[in-house]
């Protein structure tokens, strides 16, 4: 029996060159002849713009060229152009120059005339639905998901009059369903929360700006771009760029962090490839970090009101969920959605409404961040559990419990159900984990000025697909290659992944490659790496590509060893005939025979059901071996929840409104435990993030000339390593997933919102105030433990 | 929460960091009489070819010792170390992710002691020696045991703050071979890691720490 891979730890073969540094990130290529380009951003939150002469920034010795938005295909709105001449948000680039260096990029652009005549802005979502209210692009002021199109909502003066300052005005919401009946329920309910909450928009901030190189060889057009994904890029590339996928070659082997930023292609990954087809050259595109915060995507901030009812017993009976989404200057997230639906799943409410509006705003585009929609309002929702708990007398995890889906939920006006659901188990393990019964005793305690706070979050997110393409091929030298389309997100999953394959192919790790990172190696088509999906979704299509092999290598030994095709068995790099097992062939046997066969055995035949992308690399494999491809039509029912529990204590000053986090542990139900070092990071990882979630994260406008204040890391504050607790203990529920091949759901997202959800716990425990609100700083917890009002409205945004 | 800031790289008894502070770097580029604005400071990446002019600046041969070997390189007067490693030296394991000494990514030890090299000019380490994330291991390419245990760790995510975090756990064993978890937590304070890898890289190194 070969070896045991799924399960074990092993080391990932990108490792080595990120601790040596050899590993090449985008903007670490070089290539000769190559020039840099500096593009010209939007002074102001939207202006239209007249260029006016570009006659001395061209004339400067060293300048290449120019490019506009006449030399860029339109992208109308809700789309987010290139380049424009009616630029809607703070940074949006109008013009690129390439020159020989950048310093005479950057002196170019200063010498280029320009007229900006600006327009009127909107930075906060709630002004925009007000009557008069500006809009923040001239079609209209909301646009979102895929079911609200572009057009101009106005609330009435009496919406907002009615709701005062300390409730969300409730106008009429493009976005509405409901299950049950609500206004029954409450008249039921023993205890009603009703409160409106904000939370922040925020910015990915991955430590590696989006940085592009591209140039033109041979009719193709070669891009090194900084993105989450491999195969899932190819479409979208071509699309932009205007060419067939085919003649696409991208390059992403290594990824510097993206968070959801850099899942799909991004307008300005055009620009030199643009200008390259322009001036001849290859050109460097370098985005500073200032420049990514504009154009770097964030995170859609929410205003919302949110009422929650509940028996005597903890049950929650009835939700009533009304969210304000507010997005960029193009077609908004679907984060409002995916957030009512979270908490249709996480709190089985046996009756749900939800309201919800996607406006757009001349902030920088917003775009999924982990967890997008589910982690936000895991900080609202959390809280207020906690609030019922103690006022209906019920410890914090059982009020939890009680409401905890099983694995028969329906939910949502979809009647959606799920693969598995473990969270009860991730909460009974987890809290003894923490031993919840001892830290809760210390709850309240006090030493001088400082406070113990315990807190506990939930979170969830739907973390699988399917339907996509596997590919492996088993060379002449009897190696594997898993070829992977996934990206290299730093969550090693495109290896973990792949390991599966392996498995089930008998073959050794040693002898196992993995492809991936570069498209001429040729890659399938699988999801974008984003949403937790990569760990479900491709353990599926390397396992039907596995299996596709087998069958061929079975077939393979059956034509030249006698039989037929199922008395083979493969295992241990050969295939052999189960009764007599000296009739046997190795890989490297076989391989050499597919390609003698050619046909499907080599790869020259494909099913027809392939995806275009996984088609147009199936060229580059043909011939190299034994090729195993297919299509995962394996069954799936249902949304795979990674779900995920975490459990904080922290020592809160009064005085200061600052607080160390002591302890902090996570527990999460993510099925089968594939990879246990990956998992553990990411777990811990994402805490982090949720740690600064909680405390930090937000991007901060003056709401009188548009212009952001956070455009550095010393102002957004992502946590450093002082930040966080010295240990932070991890676990998981390990129990299989029924619709996985190995058993697994991804989890990545959730362990952020539910970090994030216990800091707040843990605040609201220390301090006895709700704050209903990311990020929660050290000036309005001194504010709300002097008894002072907080220096914002409920409702307020960019502060 | 943000606890006061206090690096080892900070140590207030240490004199060697006045020369490198971000202070006497600023005063270096007002002094180097570059083009005005924010060209000067952002040159951080004019690509090695100077053939345009424009920026003003007229390159010098100097000689940097870098992992151990001198190299001849043409600087401008206000060009940064880590434009100067990544871009004329193909020393690219030295990152930038914000060029504005945040983030740590491009951090490198001149003699010794941890800087920012996105900070650093050029010229004012002439006479210094210089590491990078390259120049940490064997001769022979072996692992320097931080990385190992790095790598055993699986402390790494994304990657990019990876050399950064190297050279800061290299450069602490240096001075203190035994350190605490808390002394690393403070020898890494100023490396960013969005991934928010922190335990892991905590775990490498008090796991090197045994067999450097």
């Amino acid at each position: 029996m070969a070896e045991k891979l799924l399960g074990n730890n092993f080391t990932p073969p990108d490792v080595r060159a990120k601790v040596t540094g050899a590993s090449k990130y985008s903007e670490d290529v070089r290539v000769d002849g190559m020039c840099y380009i500096k593009m010209l951003g939007n002074p102001m939150p939207s202006s239209n713009v007249t260029i006016v002469d570009t006659s001395e920034a061209l004339a400067m010795k060293g300048v290449l060229g120019i490019l506009t938005e006449n030399d860029v295909p339109p992208s109308p709105p809700p789309g987010y152009p290139i380049l424009t001449n009616k630029p809607r948000q703070l940074g949006q680039p109008i013009l690129a120059i390439a020159a020989e260096n950048e310093a005479i990029a950057a002196e170019a652009l200063e010498k280029i005339k320009v007229n900006y005549e600006a327009q009127p802005f909107s930075l906060d979502p709630l002004q925009s639905l007000y009557p008069g209210g500006p809009n923040a692009l001239e079609e209209g002021n909301i646009s979102g998901g895929r079911s609200i199109p572009l057009g101009v909502l106005k609330w009435t003066a009496r919406d907002f009059a009615e709701a005062g300052e300390t409730r969300l005005p409730m106008g009429e919401a493009p976005e509405e369903w409901a299950v049950g009946d609500v206004e029954a329920a409450f008249k039921d309910a023993a205890f009603i929360i009703d409160e409106p909450f904000v939370v922040a928009s925020s910015s990915h901030q991955a430590l590696e700006p989006r940085s592009t190189l591209s140039y033109w060889e041979n009719g193709k057009c070669f891009v090194y771009g900084s993105s989450q994904s491999q195969s899932w890029m190819m479409p979208g590339l071509a699309a932009m760029l205007q060419i067939p996928v085919e003649d696409v070659v991208y390059i992403a082997e290594f990824c510097g962090g993206g968070f959801g930023a850099k899942a799909s292609p991004y307008p300005t990954m055009a620009i030199p490839a643009y200008m390259s087809k322009k001036i001849g050259r290859p050109c460097m595109l370098r985005i500073t970090r200032a420049e990514e915060y504009h154009i770097g995507g964030s995170r859609p901030g929410f205003q919302g009101q949110l009422k929650v009812g509940f028996d005597k017993k903890g049950k929650v009976t009835a939700i009533d969920c009304y969210i304000v989404q507010s997005g960029g200057p193009s077609n908004g997230s679907g984060d409002y959605t995916a957030a009512a639906e979270a908490l249709a799943l996480v709190y089985t409410p046996t009756n749900m409404r939800f309201r919800g509006v996607p406006v757009v705003t001349n902030k920088p585009f917003h775009i999924s961040q982990r967890g997008p929609g589910q982690n936000q309002i895991a900080c609202i929702m959390e809280p207020f559990m906690d609030r019922a708990a103690k006022q209906l007398g019920i410890d914090r995890i059982m009020i939890r419990e009680i409401n905890a889906p099983d694995h028969d939920v329906v939910f949502s006006d979809r009647e959606s159900t799920v693969t598995s659901s473990y969270i009860r188990d991730a909460l009974i393990m987890g809290s003894d984990k923490f031993k919840w019964k001892e830290k809760i005793a210390l709850s309240g305690k006090r030493n001088g000025n400082k406070v113990i706070g315990i807190g506990v979050g939930q979170a969830y997110h739907s973390a699988g697909s399917n339907g996509f393409d596997g590919l492996v091929t088993i060379r002449p030298d009897g190696k594997l290659h898993i070829h992977s389309g996934v990206g290299n997100l730093g969550t090693y999953s495109y290896a973990s992944a792949s390991r599966i394959a392996a498995e089930t192919l008998g073959c050794s790790w040693e002898n196992t490659v993995i492809e991936h990172g570069d498209s001429r190696r040729g890659l399938p088509w699988v999801l974008a790496q984003f949403g937790s999906n990569t760990t479900f979704t491709t353990t599926r299509t390397n396992f039907a590509a596995a299996n596709d092999a087998k069958q061929k290598l079975k077939e393979i030994a059956a034509m030249d060893l006698g039989g037929a095709a199922d008395d083979y068995e493969v295992d241990n790099e050969t295939v052999f005939l189960k009764s007599d097992p000296s009739k046997v062939m190795t890989f490297a046997q076989a391989a050499t025979r597919a390609i003698e066969l050619g046909g499907k055995y080599d790869g020259h035949e494909f099913p027809d059901e392939l995806n275009a992308v996984t088609k147009a690399a199936m060229p580059l494999v043909a011939g190299l071996g034994l090729c195993g491809v297919a299509k995962d039509n394996m069954p799936k029912k249902g949304t795979v929840p990674a779900l995920a529990t975490g459990y904080a204590m922290i020592e809160l000053d009064t005085e200061t409104g600052k607080y160390e986090i002591l302890e902090y542990t996570a527990f999460v139900d993510c099925g089968s435990v594939i990879h246990p070092q990956s998992l553990e990071q990411q777990v811990r990882g994402g805490g982090v993030m949720g740690m600064g979630m909680a405390a930090t994260d937000r991007m901060v406008y003056d709401p009188q000339n548009g212009l952001c204040a956070t455009v550095d890391l010393y102002h957004t504050k992502p946590l450093t390593i002082l930040d966080i607790p010295s240990n932070v203990e991890v676990g998981a529920v390990n129990k299989p997933d029924p619709q996985s091949p190995a058993g697994v759901k991804g989890v990545g997202e959730p362990v952020m919102g539910c970090a994030a959800a216990a800091i707040l716990s843990a605040i609201q425990d220390a301090t006895g105030h709700s704050f209903n609100r990311t990020p929660v700083d050290p000036d309005m917890i001194v504010n709300a433990m002097a008894g002072r009002p907080q220096s914002f409205k409920p409702l307020q945004v960019n502060i | 929460m943000q606890k006061k800031f206090s690096s080892d790289r900070y140590d207030p008894l240490s004199t060697e960091r006045d020369a490198l502070s971000r202070r006497t770097f600023i005063k270096g580029v007002i002094a180097a009489g570059t083009v005005a604005g924010a060209a000067g400071l952002m040159t951080g990446c004019s690509g090695g070819d100077s053939s345009g002019g424009g920026a003003g600046s007229v390159e010098r041969l100097v000689t940097i010792n870098v992992n151990g070997k001198d190299r001849p390189v043409d600087v401008m007067p206000n060009e940064t170390l880590a434009h100067t490693l990544r871009n004329k030296l193909g020393l690219t394991g030295t990152k930038l992710g914000c060029d504005r000494a945040s983030c740590g990514a491009c951090t490198v030890m001149i003699d010794g002691v941890t800087t920012y090299s996105c900070s650093t000019l050029t010229h004012m380490v002439r006479n210094k020696k210089i590491v990078t994330v390259e120049g940490v291991g064997g001769p022979n390419g072996e692992l320097h045991p931080v990385q190992q245990a790095m790598i055993e760790e699986l402390a790494p995510q994304c990657g990019y703050c990876t050399p950064g975090q190297v050279v800061s756990g290299v450069a602490l064993l240096q001075r203190n071979p035994s350190p605490t978890r808390d002394e690393v937590r403070h020898a890494l304070s100023g490396n960013l890691c969005r991934c928010g890898a922190y335990n892991n890289y905590i775990n490498a190194i008090v796991k090197a720490a045994g067999r450097a």
